[in-house]
Parts: C-alpha cells; structure tokens; sequence
C-alpha cells in the first residue's frame, strides 16, 4: 500500500483506484488467480497419469483389471461432471474421517451414520479442529483437486484409450516383423505415434479443464469467483474504506476476460504442438508440414 | 407416510404444485427419489428449450461465419470466441449481474386475442434468465460444428444444384442444409447431452431458487447438507441423468436415422454411441 492511503476518504481520482486496488482484499483477488493455475498445474498431471492408468487397464488382458478400466472410463459418460466434483470430495473426506475413526479410535463402537449426522470422534476429524486456518484451505483445495483429476482422467483414458486404437495396425505389425518385443513396439512405435491421434482430444479435455476451474467456488475454495463476489458487492461508506456500489458486473467481466485469455494462449500454444506431432504421419495434417514449420 | 403420498406431495413441488415445506428430519429414501425426480423437471424444460431454439440460431451463425461479407462473419466470429472461450459457470454469474441492472421495464406484446407483458425483471429468474444464457451459449457451440460441416459440404453436391439451376433459399434448404445436418448430427448429439449436462449448473451458479423450487441439483445439494450422507443423494441425481442422456440418445439416434434414410443401412453410419467429450 502507498503511503497516501492512509485516510481513504481523502483521495480522489487516479490515487483513490491505485489505493483500491491494492488493499489487502484485492491482493487476495490477485492471489487466487494463481490459485487457478495451481489447480491447473496439479491436475493436468495427475489427470494425465489416471488417463494412462485407465487406458492401460481398460486394454489389459486380465478381465478384473480390464473390467475396473471399464468401469472408470465409463462412469462420466452419462453423468454431469459437476455431480462428481460436488460427490467425490465430500466422498473422500469421509472416506478418510472413517478410515482414521476406524484406527485413531476403535474404543468408539456405534454407528458413524446416526440417522441425519455423520460423527466420528474428534481425533479422526481432518483437518484436527485445532489446526489452523490455512490447513483446512489447503485440504479443501487439495480434495477438490482430487476430484478434478479423477473425472478428467476419465475423460483423458477415453482419449488416450481412442488414440491408441488410433494408430495404423500396420504400423505395429512391421514392428513385430522386425522383431521387436510386444514391450519394444508399445514403448518405441505405439506410444510415440499415439501422441498424434490423441492431441486434439486432449487439447480439448485441457480446454474444458480451465473452464471447470471456476467451479472450484461450489467446493468452498476462496477461488476467484468468490473474490469476484465479495469485492463487487456494495460497500457502504459506514463500514468501509472505500463504499462503492455494485461493482460485481465489472469484477466478473475481468474473469471473463482472463479466461478468454488463458483459452486463447492455450489455442496458438496447442495448434503449434499439433503441427509438431503431425511431423511425418501420413494424414492430411502431415502432409501440409511445410507450412507449418514456416509459421 | 407412504411412498405413494410422498409422491402426491412432491412430485410437482418444483414447479409450486404440492407440499411447499420440505422434509427436515428423517427424510426417507424415497423424499429423495421424488424430490430430486421433480426437479429434473427443470432440467428437462431447460435442455428441451435452449437446444430448440439454439439449433436455429446456431444454424444462423455458422452461416454468418462462412459468409464472405465481414460484417457477418466478425460478429459471428466473436460471439463463437466469447461463449466457447470462457466457462458457462463464469456466463451465468456475469448474465445475472447484467440482468440485475437492467432497467426494470415492461412491455407489452399485443397477439391479437391477448396481451402479454414481458418486463425485463424476469431475467434476473432463473427460468428465462439462465434459459437466455444456455441458449446462447450451445448456439455458440453448435454454430461452431455447423460451421465445421458447412465447410465439409462436398463441392460436387453444390455444382449439382447449380446445373438444377437452384438458387438462394432453394438450394440452401435442399441441398447444403440436409448435408451439414447429416455430417454434424454426431457432434450435434454430443453437444446436445453436454447441453444437458450443463443445466445441472444454473441453480448452483447465481440465479437463486424462488421458494425452493429448484432443479435436480438444488434438491440434491439440500440433501447432501441435511444428511451429511452424499452417497444417496448423488447417485439418484446420477441415475437420472443417465436415464435422460439415454433418452437423448434415443431421440437423436431417430433424427440420424432418418437424416440418412437415403443410405445403404449397411453404409449408414451409426450414430456414435460413445460420445466422445469434445466440448
């Protein structure tokens, strides 16, 4: 904060917006920005490695396993992603809670489930009612992004399992004349080549990602939604430093602004991978390379 | 109480016929078998109704965005970037704060044999506020796929029609048209079932639920919160959805069939049963 904020009354103009927007509320604004892209940063990842997971397993030869792929592919095919943000971290938080009542604290017997109420005893509850306030944020967030990375796993093993059936059976099978071993051919020729089928599917599934994050909000997280709210609602000169009307119409087209952004670096970022993967594939893709390298 | 009163009760309470006061304690496993069933009422009018009058204006669109005249295809351009670039959860909350502002105006609309008065306010209500939001929004989304298909036309189809002699309207409505149906139906259902899964969205996003009569969600996060016991509440809301993306699939499967009637059954292709998650 500049020094001529201290008496917000006094300002006017240019000053009283450099002192506005720098509060302690707006840098928590500021702040939950990153908090996007942390959420971002952890479940592109996460979600990429579930998406493996499940292809491989949906792929497998030994029916349980290919049967649990099965199932964790299809499971967000007729239901709305938001039900499963909103089920598996209230899902997984009690799953913990239970877990550690089971171990921290077997003298309690009785039902968790009493009638409208889930109890467990107080040394199972996560984070432990002493813990400070940043460790429950982080634990909400960090449930959330859980959630996040398990539903758009299941969308990226739909791809990545699409692509990899993608990829010309010819290809493979001079493979296997050359020699190479079914563990060669996945890891030299059937993966490498994969990548171009499953690009456009998985830019998209990145896409709806960054669109998904505003619903960190419904999770209780101090996203950028909820800032978006708090800041613009109206504040009357009474109580606080700097009254203003309600500004929330303003404040939620900055977000819309900023995702506009993030979705149009993503675009150019992704058609320039495109065009890399394209390199040498036999497809309309790989065929207009010159140009793509020029640009 | 029986299953069968809950359900006279219920049943159409989200649309204010019925019981007003919801259950509190020991809510039974059928209450939420009813209740979140009432709300989907919501969910149906809303998919039902922004994918009717979308698919008209997205046709519009993707025609403003193939046209050689700039002052079409920009604007066209724009409105595709804005609603496919941004979240629908980021529309909603931006909509409804628009719509607060507005001038609360009226306005009446003479049919004739009645007069309807249409005053702005009713947009800040969820049931035409959030319904001008989805449209809007999978027009952007469909207008996008039929742009896609406009461009796939084969070009033969259209010399074709020329050596007819087919002109304008003619030939947009016999030829280009049931083409660029044809080659976006598959996408088009998908963007249908998203549509659909997207109204889930509304009454948890900004437009707040009049005397509780909300859609499926808000029965189901009511639930969620008066029994701490997410593990009923949300697989009902999940099967119902499932049972109405069939559906869906069902009545679109019908369109294809018939948009290809032409064709070989054994060349038809098959509506895509897996939807791919393209949005």
């Amino acid at each position: 904060m500049m020094g001529f904020c201290a008496d917000p009354a006094t300002v006017e103009g240019v000053k009283w917006w450099m002192c506005y927007l720098t509060t302690n509320t707006h840098i928590s604004f500021y702040k939950s920005f990153l908090v996007v892209l942390a959420l971002l940063a952890l479940t592109a990842p996460l979600a990429m490695l579930l998406g493996f997971a499940g292809a491989l397993a949906r792929r497998s030869g030994i029916f349980p396993v290919s049967l649990i792929g099965h199932t964790y592919t299809s499971m967000v095919r007729g239901v709305p992603d938001i039900v499963f943000f909103l089920f598996i971290p209230i899902a997984m938080d009690q799953a913990f809670e239970l877990t550690r009542h089971k171990i921290l604290c077997p003298e309690v017997i009785g039902p968790v489930y009493q009638g409208n109420d889930f109890v467990v005893c107080t040394a199972a509850k996560l984070p432990l009612s002493t813990a400070d306030a940043w460790v429950h944020t982080t634990y909400g967030f960090f449930l959330a992004a859980f959630g996040f990375a398990i539903v758009f796993g299941a969308f990226a093993a739909n791809t990545i399992d699409g692509a990899l059936s993608a990829v010309p059976k010819a290809q493979l099978e001079t493979a296997a004349a050359y020699g190479m071993t079914k563990r060669q051919t996945f890891w030299q020729i059937h993966l490498p080549q994969m990548w171009g089928f499953a690009l456009p599917g998985l830019s998209n599934l990145w896409m709806i990602l960054v669109k998904a994050t505003p619903l960190l909000f419904l999770l209780g997280v101090e996203d950028v939604v909820y800032w978006a709210g708090a800041l613009g609602k109206t504040k009357t000169a009474a109580y606080f430093d700097y009254p203003h009307g309600d500004w929330r119409l303003g404040y939620f087209a900055m977000l819309l602004v900023f995702y506009l952004f993030v979705t149009w670096v993503s675009e150019n970022f992704l058609s320039r991978m495109q065009a890399k993967f394209n390199t040498g594939q036999a497809t309309i893709g790989g065929k207009k390379l010159p140009q793509g390298i020029a640009r | 109480m029986s299953c069968l009163q809950t359900i006279s009760d219920y049943a159409l309470r989200s649309i204010g016929i019925g019981k007003r006061l919801l259950p509190v304690e020991d809510i039974t496993l059928c209450e939420q078998f009813v209740l979140i069933g009432s709300g989907m009422i919501w969910n149906v009018y809303y998919a039902v109704l922004a994918l009717f009058a979308g698919f008209f204006f997205a046709t519009a669109i993707a025609l403003a965005k193939a046209s050689n005249n700039r002052l079409l295809s920009v604007p066209a351009k724009v409105f595709i970037f804005v609603f496919r670039g941004s979240p629908l959860f980021i529309q909603f909350f931006l909509a409804y704060e628009a719509f607060v502002f507005l001038p609360k105006l009226g306005m009446d609309i003479d049919l004739g044999f009645m007069t309807i008065t249409a005053e702005t306010r009713w947009l800040t209500k969820a049931w035409l506020g959030g319904l001008v939001v989805l449209f809007l929004n999978t027009s952007a989304y469909s207008a996008e796929i039929f742009y896609g298909a406009y461009n796939s036309v084969p070009k033969g189809d259209i010399e074709a029609a020329d050596a007819y002699g087919m002109q304008g309207f003619a030939k947009f409505r016999r030829v280009i048209w049931p083409t660029m149906l044809r080659l976006s139906w598959p996408s088009y259902t998908n963007e249908a079932i998203f549509l659909y899964h997207a109204t889930a969205l509304i009454f948890v996003s900004s437009f707040p639920a009049w005397r509780q009569m909300g859609d499926a969600m808000y029965y189901a996060r009511y639930f969620a919160q008066k029994t701490f016991n997410p593990f009923v509440c949300y697989p009902i809301i999940a099967g119902y959805f499932i049972v109405g993306t069939l559906t869906l699939i069902y009545v679109f499967g019908i369109i294809n069939r018939r948009l290809n009637k032409h064709l070989d059954p054994e060349i038809r292709s098959q509506l895509k049963l897996r939807p791919n998650f393209m949005r």
